[in-house]
């Protein structure tokens, strides 16, 4: 007979993973993906492929020569994950080199400096993003007009849904807004419209089949997602309703950042709330930094800087926002 | 009819009910048989037999040892080989009494036949009297935690009991004693409650079973038709459904309040459905526990199955009478894989709360290798009690006593749905039970001092 084997208590585990986890996050992104692929051709596959090759490589990179870490953590999905994320948040005609840069900021300082996986405050591909977006400003705000399948930095650039929301809102014309695609076309796809922008903002449809997705396999919960675009909708709505020169909810929902930023950056597990009234709260605030930067702020696009916000608030909702302990209620 | 359950948390592992419809054979009489002297939650009990005696099934072998505790019966007829120590589920050696068995020889005053006795026909059982019989025969909690049953049928002063709840829900995977007990002595069962209702001077009774068990739901609803205080209550399957407080809360919708807080302050009794049983044996039968249903389980037992065993038998005996153990490492658990112990010994003897023997082969057994905490919060939102496993793995781990015990570490009830959920396979239980643990200490430290 074989020896026993002795362990405390529970001696059986789920089929979850934080593969299954990450690759699922992947998976959902393909559809996003493989439109972008459509309608910027060349230039997206680059940019996708250059941002997902360096955060593998600086991943593998830092952990075995600066951290020193046996287990590397470059196979678990994350790194791709940051890379695809990132690549998606920018333009498709950006230059290696500065793709690169971001990917450095993302994985090394957006992550690695505070210990990896699981440990950093903001998320990495955010950092990134912001990064460049900061540094490069001229490069990381002249977005290529859908279409232009074998351009790559050659390829016309065009205004985005939101720097036209932008103008309208400066002018305070409401007859700017008639230059928008309608929201039909921004939620199926603005190529045939002249749309423009980064990879990852051009069809809201891809990007909520991945969060349908995402729900099903029970990968991320309802709240966050819902909570921020709920919140955009009814203040945009409201905005709307006192003022057209604000542009209709369902053009604003359907525009921009926000639904990648809605589902996929903010619902980052290591950067948001850790139970569902702390999301909520997490989500309510997003929507609401985002319908303020993108009116009122420097920039046309709000979402990435708002979820940075929030992020930094996460130890402080995690702190003060507890899940309801069982027997808090206590008689029906 | 909108089926209920508890409302926060739970997971869903896999059933593995391989046993389930497999009638209960007897298990044979062991050579030797072990009894610890603590099997239950409360003072040990102190043995009555010393080496030589000769004692028959049936006979006290070991008294009451406080209030908080109750005594033990030989289940077997021989001779008392020592009175001395012996492995037990929690990998000790403990004081235990040993005895050689010989024929099987039982005590005259209990009655070994199979009429059913019903309490119409016994208007001379007041509830006092009931309770007595219940203290006197030993009997305990049988799904696991081993309370001493006549101390729940007494609340404080301060709480009052409107129901006794029969937990039939066996939400443990593989596990399957409770539901054979229920499709062969359903009749009992019911009277078992009934008594339970009567001492505990309640008037209603209910029987929550999970809906993976539609036979027994059928069976029970059908026998209990013609009686409006006692209800048949189908669960939707949720581990861990079988905890006392998860129990209550979608039996009769309230929530039992953190610890020291237990379910009669909400008005409620829970009783195992082997308890009930065991109750009618003891209240009609005049039968002392020292004997009880027991799954003999695992996918790699060439005969798995359920049995009647006498308490004492080494698990050798029943996984032998199954097939012997598999080739190669196993985990032998005393109860299901999410709440059952891994014992260090196959001549650990079946007590009054093993409701099962497990065995789980190596590949399913060992877990695999930690990985950083990605703060997914999926131990959140499966934690039966709102806590933040996470929170509470990480700060015992720092040993920040403080914090835990502020965060609630005392209402964990153990059940495992944090660790057996966590994508990154961390250790979240282990760490919580250290942390558990030791500010329990500090609480009865604190409490010692006023």
């Amino acid at each position: 007979m074989g020896k026993l084997i002795v362990s405390l208590s529970p001696h059986a585990h789920g089929t979850d993973s934080v593969e299954k986890n990450m690759y699922g996050v992947v998976i959902a992104l393909v559809p996003a993906l493989l439109v972008s692929f459509y309608f910027f051709g060349l230039g997206s596959a680059i940019v996708c492929a250059t941002s997902v090759v360096a955060c593998m490589v600086f991943e593998w990179a830092i952990t075995k020569f600066i951290l020193k870490r046996e287990n590397g953590t470059v196979m678990d999905g994350s790194a791709i994950l940051t890379g695809l994320l990132l690549g998606f948040n920018l333009p498709s005609n950006l230059p290696i080199w500065i793709i690169i840069i971001g990917a450095l900021v993302a994985i090394g300082i957006g992550k690695m400096t505070f210990g990896g996986l699981g440990c950093n405050l903001f998320n990495p591909a955010l950092v990134g993003r912001c990064f460049l977006l900061v540094s490069f400003p001229a490069q990381m705000t002249s977005w290529p007009v859908a279409g232009q399948l074998g351009a790559y930095t050659d390829a016309m650039t065009g205004a985005t849904p939101l720097s036209v929301m932008k103008d309208a809102i400066k002018s305070g014309d409401a007859s700017v807004l008639g230059q928008l695609p309608d929201s039909l076309s921004l939620l199926i796809g603005n190529a045939g419209s002249g749309g423009a922008g980064c990879l990852g903002e051009v069809c809201a449809l891809a990007l909520l089949v991945g969060l349908v997705f995402m729900l099903w396999k029970k990968i991320i919960t309802w709240h966050i997602p819902v909570s921020i675009i709920g919140t955009v909708f009814v203040l945009s709505g409201l905005l709307h309703f006192i003022n057209p020169v604000y542009a209709d909810p369902f053009t604003v929902i359907f525009s921009g950042g926000l639904m990648l930023g809605a589902i996929f950056m903010a619902t980052d597990y290591v950067t948001s709330p850790m139970n569902s009234r702390g999301q909520l709260i997490y989500g309510v605030a997003i929507g609401l930094l985002t319908i303020v930067i993108r009116n009122w702020g420097a920039y046309p696009e709000g979402m990435s800087f708002a979820i940075l916000i929030m992020n930094a608030f996460t130890p402080l909702i995690n702190t003060y926002v507890k899940p309801k302990r069982f027997g808090e209620v206590v008689k029906k | 009819m909108n089926i209920r359950t508890f409302r926060i948390g739970g997971i869903h592992p896999e059933e593995n009910k391989i046993t389930a419809e497999m009638p209960t054979q007897v298990a044979a009489l062991p050579k030797q048989a072990i009894f610890p002297l603590s099997q239950h939650i409360g003072a040990p009990t102190k043995p009555v037999v010393k080496k030589g005696d000769k004692v028959k099934v049936g006979t006290l072998i070991a008294e009451a040892g406080g209030f908080v505790s109750a005594p033990i019966y030989s289940s077997v007829s021989g001779t008392v080989f020592k009175v001395d120590t012996a492995i037990d589920a929690t990998g000790y050696r403990v004081p235990a009494i040993i005895i050689n068995v010989e024929g099987d020889e039982w005590e005259e005053n209990i009655d070994r036949s199979d009429s059913l006795e019903t309490l119409d026909a016994h208007p001379e059982l007041t509830p006092e009297e009931i309770v007595e019989r219940i203290k006197v025969a030993g009997v305990t909690g049988m799904g696991g935690a081993g309370f001493p049953t006549f101390i729940k049928l007494c609340p404080p002063p301060t709480a009052k009991a409107e129901c006794v709840i029969i937990n039939a829900v066996e939400c443990e995977p593989y596990i399957t004693s409770d539901y054979r007990l229920m499709m062969e002595h359903a009749d009992e069962i019911l009277v078992g409650l009934e008594l339970l209702m009567k001492a505990a001077k309640v008037d209603k009774g209910y029987i929550g079973i999970e809906t993976n068990k539609p036979q027994a739901i059928e069976l029970l609803t059908q026998k209990t038709s013609g009686n409006p205080k006692i209800e048949v209550v189908p669960l939707k399957q949720r581990y861990p459904q079988g905890g006392e407080k998860q129990l209550v809360d979608a039996v009769i919708r309230r929530q039992v309040p953190a610890p020291p807080a237990i379910p009669v302050n909400v008005g409620a009794i829970v009783q195992n459905v082997g308890t009930a049983f065991a109750v009618y044996q003891a209240v009609m039968k005049r039968k002392p526990l020292f004997e009880r249903y027991t799954t003999v389980t695992g996918k790699r037992l060439s005969n798995p199955g359920n049995f009647l065993v006498r308490m004492g038998t080494p698990m050798k005996e029943l996984i032998d009478a199954c097939g012997g153990m598999p080739e190669g490492n196993n985990k032998l658990l005393a109860g299901g894989p999410m709440m059952g112990k891994a014992l260090t010994s196959v001549d650990v003897p079946v007590c009054k709360g093993t409701n099962s023997v497990t065995v789980i082969s190596e590949d399913e057994a060992m877990r695999k290798s930690p990985q950083p905490c990605i703060r997914c919060a999926k131990c959140v939102s499966v934690c039966p009690m709102g806590l933040e496993p996470f929170l509470l793995a990480t700060a015992s781990s720092m040993h920040n006593w403080e914090k835990v015990e502020a965060e609630g570490i005392t209402s964990c009830i153990e059940c495992g749905s944090c660790q057996f959920t966590c994508p990154s396979h961390r250790p979240i239980l282990d760490n919580i039970r250290l942390g558990k643990s030791t500010v329990m200490g500090i609480i009865r430290a604190r409490n010692a001092k006023k």
